[in-house]
């Protein structure tokens, strides 16, 4: 008996969900307007998608959602932190919040501490964890009424053990309710970008403990008994409860699993990426598979972290963009109707011109406008709009790929009619079934995943049997995290050596994943 | 005489990355460090060595250890106060500047951190004109001025003095002291009269680096040929990578990295790395050597990309800088030429192409 899963994508203008059986096949898409209440938007997305399907066969329902991260973007509902940080007498010379925006930091910023604590690269104490000097913080947190604390300790993702006690401290000097996000559970090496990440986390817990209650409840609501999972930046999942403590590895899921998903409805692993949605385009490009990663730092709302995204571009061009015709030329966007395009654009009755209106005039874009505006829309506006979308595309399409060689472009998205059939520096336009959902598609087919990340140093021979245990334990996490431990497998070991320095050491990251174990089989 | 406020640090920074050429540590970091200092301490003055009494002392003072340890063992700011203090009273003399050892990589703004709480100018000079990997690999060696005494010290108060007849020598005596207190430490080096510091340090290198800064901030929108054209530098090769190859050895990360031509199907362009970028093969021909720069930068927003950040399928450029002059005299290719790191090739005089070397500067 086939099992099935749901995925489901909030993005800014629409709520997509996928259907599909155990085979990856979709079975049903539904794509619905994000409402101002978006968890609404999750409800009527599910009702549609369920339309006749036995729900005792559904398992597990994936979400990838923007609600984190546009909390963060517009500075809203985010808690006051408490920031502490295990590394005295290490790291007085750059403090916590650091180059952060000014708003941002008067906003999340509470009471500080850098108190004795943390590792050396060897596994070493810095110094003795100083438990007083984290009661005398936790003592100011309930002073100010901070329920919200970020701990960071120097060497934590390879030495948990600092991180680990200051919590039970807190937690029984602020009691069970507070909110303690760890660093080692959110990000890598570098402690002013993990901390930075951490004290995100903290500040984002109201909000993910909301966005899952409500994701419960609309899954409550249509009677579904199944594991619930978000989707996190690098295309993997994780259980909707721990997504709820770590909301910030959610923050840049849209674009991996829109790429991701397009890649695998289209059946390529090595192509360019166009998403157009209704207010922006982001494109990227899939090596082997996999979204190519940026090297730049990732500024998380003006905040600097160290987690890997994929390499986008982004320009103001979707469905809803506004046309607005000048004297001999037109401007097109960066502003946008957004999710009211269906009411707004003038072919359908309203009294904005929009990119859909061009699209739908020109013939790329069929089954939109009811009909012809009033007095038309003078072709040569439709030609100028026409050729900037065109030459913006093709822009985006010739910076991402990443040799000589022309590569395929898959399409995907509400506003991927836009792309024209022919695009400069691709081997051809490939508009996959189902493309306007690939980000929902994403969502159902992601994986369960493991990371670890450490300091290895060996001599000889055991370097080889260094790395193994470093594999073993990415795998370990992979199936804690649910993936399948008869199908887990190692997808990157990353060697840095430690340089500058004599002896054998290495940084190394290695990051496992597994298709998720069905319901039964555990 | 003028002053580096916390406006400077940006483009200095940015500077600072181009000039590691790959390697050196990110240089963000020391950028946090210096805006936290100047912000508490207030901004702080760069001379030139020759505006300073001739027989008071300057000292570089350097974080070493490994650039992984430092983003995450943070520090503190008083080992470098600790290793300064230590040297004055180690040499019974106060200092009267304080030098960065190299302008290239982190190390370019650290010693402003520590300028700025001791209350001490920064000589507008250096050892590197650049980084390199070892402390006995500056101009100071070749003038015959020695590194020693050298300070290593930790936040904690543990420190080493250590006196030795050679720069190499204090060179492996100060890594050795770096593995046992923590990858991540302050070295004071080379204390020297401003009188001497004058006479062989690469000067005005500070000023250097943030100009590069500055003009490496508008390439985005303007294009290299300006930065180009000021750094008496040519353009090498624009392509995309198509294999990194990092191993680990004895304390450095050798490795290659190639590049194939973006017009030219079949040339490819082969960068030998120990840390830093040091070689350029263009099909196997050398044509970049050390101590002349190398420099990566992504092709889409011209931003350097270090050596650890190197990968598949990037577009990047490829540029070269001259060495600053000050390393041109007797026996500099035995200590920064390529043999010196154990390539079996002599070193390629640089030269610019036609255009640029009409526009050049230096």
């Amino acid at each position: 008996m086939s099992r099935l899963r749901i995925g489901i994508d909030v993005g800014g203008t629409n709520t997509d969900a996928v259907l599909v059986d155990d085979h990856d096949t979709v079975l049903a898409a539904e794509k619905t307007p994000t409402t101002s209440e978006p968890l609404d938007g999750i409800r009527a997305v599910l009702t549609a998608i369920l339309d006749g399907v036995d729900r005792a066969k559904v398992d597990q329902v994936m979400l990838g959602t923007t609600h984190p991260a546009n909390a963060v973007i517009q500075r809203r509902g985010l808690s006051e932190v408490g920031v502490l940080r295990l590394a005295a007498p290490t790291s007085f010379a750059v403090r916590p919040g650091a180059a952060w925006p000014a708003d941002l930091r008067a906003q999340v910023l509470g009471p500080v501490a850098i108190v004795g604590g943390g590792f050396e690269y060897d596994g070493r104490e810095i110094a003795p964890l100083d438990e007083g000097a984290i009661r005398e913080f936790a003592a100011r947190c309930a002073r100010g009424g901070v329920r919200a604390v970020a701990v960071s300790g120097v060497f934590a993702p390879a030495s948990t053990e600092h991180e680990e006690r200051a919590a039970d401290i807190l937690a029984a000097e602020l009691g069970a309710t507070a909110r303690i996000s760890l660093s080692h559970e959110v990000g890598s090496l570098g402690l002013l970008e993990r901390e930075n990440a951490t004290i995100l986390n903290a500040a984002l817990q109201e909000v993910a403990h909301r966005v899952v209650d409500g994701f419960r409840a609309a899954l409550n609501h249509h009677d579904l008994d199944v594991d619930a999972f978000l989707t996190q930046n690098d295309g993997t999942l994780m259980a909707a409860d721990q997504a709820a403590r770590l909301p910030v590895l959610t923050l840049g899921s849209g674009p991996t699993n829109s790429m991701r998903g397009a890649c695998a409805l289209a059946g390529l692993s090595e192509a360019v990426v166009i998403d157009v949605g209704g207010t922006s385009a982001d494109a990227g490009v899939l090596v082997d598979g996999f979204p190519r990663e940026s090297t730049a730092a990732v500024e998380v709302g003006g905040v600097r972290t160290n987690f890997r995204m994929p390499d986008l571009i982004s320009i103001g061009l979707g469905g809803g963009s506004v046309v607005r015709p000048g004297e001999g030329d037109v401007t097109v966007g960066p502003d946008s109707v957004g999710y009211r395009v269906a009411e707004a654009a003038l072919t359908r009755g309203g009294d904005t011109l929009t990119l859909s209106d061009i699209s739908a005039v020109a013939g790329r874009l069929t089954g939109f406008g009811r009909q012809e505006p009033a007095g038309g829309i003078d072709p040569r506006i439709v030609k100028l709009a026409l050729d900037w979308v065109d030459a913006e595309i093709d822009r985006m399409t010739t910076r991402m790929k990443s040799s000589r060689h022309a590569l395929p472009l898959i399409a995907v998205g509400g506003g991927s009619h836009l792309v024209a059939d022919a695009v400069r520096g691709a081997s051809r336009v490939v508009r996959p079934e189902h493309h306007a959902v690939a980000n929902a598609y994403g969502a159902a087919i992601a994986e369960a995943s493991g990371a670890v990340d450490r300091v290895i140093r060996f001599a000889g021979d055991d370097r080889q049997s260094s790395l193994d245990e470093a594999r073993r334990a990415a795998a370990d996490a992979a199936v804690a995290a649910g993936a399948d431990p008869h199908a887990v497998r190692v997808t990157s070991l990353t060697e840095i050596p430690l340089t500058y320095v004599p002896g054998k050491a290495s940084r190394v990251l290695v990051k496992a994943a597994g298709p998720l174990r069905t319901r039964r089989s555990r | 005489m003028r002053q580096i406020t916390s406006e400077d640090i940006e483009p200095l920074a940015l500077g600072a990355t181009l000039l590691g050429t790959g390697g050196g540590g990110d240089p963000h970091i020391g950028a946090l460090m210096a805006k936290q200092a100047i912000d508490e301490f207030g901004p702080v003055t760069v001379v030139e060595p020759d505006a300073l009494p001739p027989d008071g002392l300057v000292a570089a003072v350097a974080v070493v250890g490994a650039p992984t340890v430092i983003v995450e063992r943070v520090p503190a700011g008083s080992e470098f106060v600790a290793s300064l203090r230590a040297m004055s009273r180690h040499l019974g003399r106060d200092l009267v500047a304080i030098m960065p050892i190299e302008v290239g990589g982190m190390n370019t703004l650290i010693p402003l951190a520590a300028a700025a709480e001791m209350g001490l100018p920064l000589v507008d000079a250096d050892g590197m004109g650049r980084a390199f990997p070892e402390i006995e690999m500056t101009v100071f060696t070749l003038a015959g001025l020695p590194a020693a005494p050298i300070v290593v010290a930790d936040e904690k108060g543990n420190l080493g003095i250590f006196e030795t007849t050679t720069n190499k020598t204090a060179e492996t005596l100060g890594r050795t002291a770096v593995v046992q207190l923590g990858m991540a430490n302050a070295v004071a080096q080379y204390p020297m009269t401003a009188g001497q510091c004058a006479a062989a340090a690469i000067r005005g290198s500070l000023s250097y680096c943030l100009e590069l800064g500055r003009r490496l901030g508008e390439a985005a929108e303007t294009g290299l040929a300006d930065l180009l054209a000021f750094a008496g530098g040519r353009s090498v090769f624009s392509g995309t990578v198509v294999d990194v190859d990092r191993r680990a050895t004895d304390g450095f990360t050798r490795g290659t990295c190639a590049i194939e031509h973006a017009g030219e199907p079949d040339r490819v362009l082969r960068l030998l790395i120990q840390n830093e970028l040091l070689i350029a093969l263009d099909d196997g021909e050398p044509v970049v050597t050390p101590p002349d720069l190398i420099c990566v930068l992504d092709h889409e927003n011209t931003r350097p990309i270090t050596t650890e950040n190197l990968a598949y399928g990037q577009r990047v450029d490829v540029i070269a800088l001259p060495a600053a002059e000050q390393w041109h005299r007797e026996g500099f290719t035995d200590l920064v030429g390529p043999r010196a790191f154990g390539y079996d090739l002599d070193y390629v005089p640089f030269t610019t192409t036609e255009a640029n070397f009409q526009g050049s500067v230096r």
